[in-house]
């Protein structure tokens, strides 16, 4: 267990638990939670761990500022997702879609990387945010390739449609459809990615960017050059976007600017690394599944609370559904302000070492 | 009127390690550095002394590489560093502890210590394998810090540590790299006195070793006349006097230029604002 996690535990018994608990409702989601909007939930959740676990290696790790990590989400759900459109619901579709993307996504991490990592962090962050614009415009124009803004909806492969059935009895009370397959495809992607990123932390390699992020002047006097192991991490962050991609395109048979592109998404991977806890990629898992689940089931919530508020003036109108965007806000702000190091920093910072 | 070079070790032919030709840095129109040549061999030590803001830092940056030259060439073992980066520059043998302190504030003291090594063992590419995995690089780290005897504080943040304790952590790291070239800048400043033989005592069993260029920036007299097989004087970025101790400090230049005996010549001397000193 702790060689899995590269011997980087969660130092914190608060956190344990909650990360334990986290993994457990993951891995039971299809058989504790029978609706859609649930398995939908946990789907979103599986993909973001990747995304910003990857995202946490550039901002956290490497103190790399990029703009351009929903341009390889995107890559990686238009490889698959266009794939799967033009050749076909094959399998062959899928990891040919796959390679493909990862292909153009590692190129294009490279390139930026070796073309812009040289200069100071802000360029950096400028050119990345210069790029994506032009890729999610290009995405949008070539409306015959891409399905412009309406995107493309295509079938996946036979064994992954709700029809298709892996046994003939339930398991558990649960037909293992082709929806609960694809999920745990999901499932076991973001755990096997996540190790590998905790693995690749702790690695040689991953205390090169630590020091990177502390002091590169010195990490290149150390004979390390800083822009070699900036430019590999920006392609490994790159890589693991496109796979969670790919894995979304699967997850809801539909490619979209929406999904995948927009800015918005950039700036949700922003505040589910700064809440969870930058550089620690556990924040990653935690940041993750609270926006997600806020952002599912706040209006939900307030809804019930606003029904159970009925009458006394004015706190129905501030807790009704519609103010829900504002509450999120609230609650962003609120725990940026009270955790400016992420609620893993707390924790680890109340328990013991 | 620079003295004649003396070579330190007359009776025996030895290729230099370290060459620097007509080195040269101008920042705007002030020039720092004003065509160095200067050449130094395995198994000597050779301090480099001169007021404030004579260039002596600047020297040191150009040879490291933190500084493009302007003009000049910096030469190791035969090859023409002139045109490779510090990363570059490092591997290839020249090490450097800075004047000002320059650390990785965040992570352990033993941490900024086995970077240094596994940067020597060039270990820095492997992602899958665990860094705490490589005991020899931990354990080296620790033999390390033993000898400048901060093994105590292995564990603790290096920004947690005592000024005479980072620059002591300074030099471990340069130490650590196992470089041919060893460049100290001014490594006892800010020192205790008691801190002051630990480094000194370190720098002593380098020399004594006799395979090491070391190249020392210092101001104490005592300190460079017990340890220095040659002196170089830099003033106002040129190089005045170059040779044996004793002849380099009896020479008047000396005597006026550095230790200020002529009071007015001292007086007109210029003196680096300290927030410009260093490469950072
Ligand atoms: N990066 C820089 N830009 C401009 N001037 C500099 C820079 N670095 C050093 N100098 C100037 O070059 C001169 C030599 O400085 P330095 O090499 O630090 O002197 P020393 O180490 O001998 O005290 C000083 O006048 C200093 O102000
Ligand atoms: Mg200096």
């Amino acid at each position: 267990m702790i060689s899995l996690l590269s011997g980087d535990r969660p130092r914190s018994a608060v956190l344990s638990v909650i990360l334990l608990a986290i993994l457990v409702v993951l891995a039971a989601a299809p058989f504790a939670f029978p609706g859609a909007q649930a398995l939908n939930t946990a789907a979103k959740i599986c993909v973001f761990v990747i995304l910003v676990a990857s995202y946490d290696l550039l901002i956290g790790y490497a103190g790399i500022v990029s703009f351009a990590h929903t341009m390889f989400y995107g890559i990686g759900g238009y490889g698959v997702g266009l794939a799967l459109y033009g050749w076909g619901a094959t399998w062959v579709s899928v990891f040919g879609g796959l390679a493909l993307a990862l292909g153009l996504g590692i190129v294009l991490a490279l390139a930026i990387g070796l073309f812009s990592l040289r200069v100071r962090a802000i360029f950096f962050a400028m050119i990345t945010l210069a790029v994506a614009s032009a890729f999610a415009i290009l995405a949008s124009q070539l409306s015959g390739f891409t399905g412009g803004e309406d995107g493309r909806s295509f079938r996946v492969p036979p064994e992954l449609r709700p029809a298709f059935k892996l046994f003939e009895e339930p398991v558990l009370g649960l037909d293992i459809t082709g929806k609960v397959l694809t999920y745990y495809i999901l499932f076991a992607t973001a755990l096997a990615l996540f190790l590998l990123a905790l693995r690749v932390v702790n690695s040689p390699f991953g205390s090169v960017l630590k020091a990177i992020r502390e002091n590169d002047f010195r990490t290149e006097a150390l004979g390390y050059r800083t822009v070699v192991f900036r430019t590999k991490v920006n392609c490994l962050a790159a890589a693991m976007a496109v796979v969670a991609g790919g894995l979304n395109a699967l997850w809801l048979r539909y490619t979209g600017p929406d999904t995948t592109l927009s800015f918005a998404i950039m700036l949700d991977i922003l505040l589910m690394v700064v809440i969870g806890g930058m550089g620690t990629l556990y924040g990653a898992v935690i940041g993750a599944t609270l926006f997600i689940v806020a952002q599912n089931y706040l209006q939900k919530l307030m809804a019930v609370g606003a029904a159970a508020t009925e009458g006394i003036p004015l706190v129905p109108h501030l807790i009704h559904p519609d103010r829900w965007l504002l509450w999120l806000g609230i609650l962003f702000v609120a725990s940026v302000y009270f955790f400016p190091t992420g609620i893993v920093g707390r924790f680890r910072k109340a328990g013991p070492h | 009127m620079p003295l004649r070079p003396l070579p330190p070790n007359p009776d025996r032919f030895s290729m230099p390690v370290l060459e620097t030709h007509d080195l040269t840095v101008r920042f705007g129109g002030h020039v720092a550095v004003d065509g160095v040549t200067a050449s130094f061999e395995a198994g000597t030590l050779t301090a480099i002394v001169g007021p404030n803001g004579a260039g002596k830092t600047t020297y040191f940056n150009l040879i490291s590489g933190q500084i493009r030259a302007s003009a000049g060439r910096v030469v190791l073992n035969g090859r023409d560093l002139s045109g490779a980066g510090t990363a570059a520059r490092a591997r290839a043998g020249l090490g450097r502890a800075f004047q000002l302190t320059n650390l990785f504030p965040n992570l352990s003291v033993r941490e900024n210590v086995r970077l240094a090594v596994q940067a020597h063992a060039g270990g820095g590419g492997s992602m899958l394998s665990l860094a705490s995995g490589h005991r020899d690089w931990i354990a080296k780290a620790d033999r390390i810090l033993a000898e400048v005897h901060l093994e105590a504080a292995a564990g603790q943040p290096a920004a947690a540590l005592s000024h005479g304790d980072k620059r002591k952590l300074e030099v471990a790291i340069m130490m650590a790299l196992e470089p041919m070239v060893y460049m100290f800048d001014e490594p006892t400043a800010g020192m205790s006195v008691d801190e002051v033989p630990v480094v000194l005592d370190l720098i002593r069993r380098l020399k004594e070793r006799r395979d090491k260029t070391i190249l020392l920036v210092e101001h104490k007299m005592d300190v460079v006349r017990s340890l220095a097989d040659r002196i170089v004087v830099l003033h106002q970025g040129r190089l005045v006097a170059d040779g044996e101790p004793g002849a380099v400090i009896a020479s008047p230049i000396v005597q006026e230029a550095y230790l200020g005996v002529a009071a007015p010549a001292a007086a007109a001397t210029p003196a680096a604002p300290a927030g410009r000193e260093g490469a950072r």
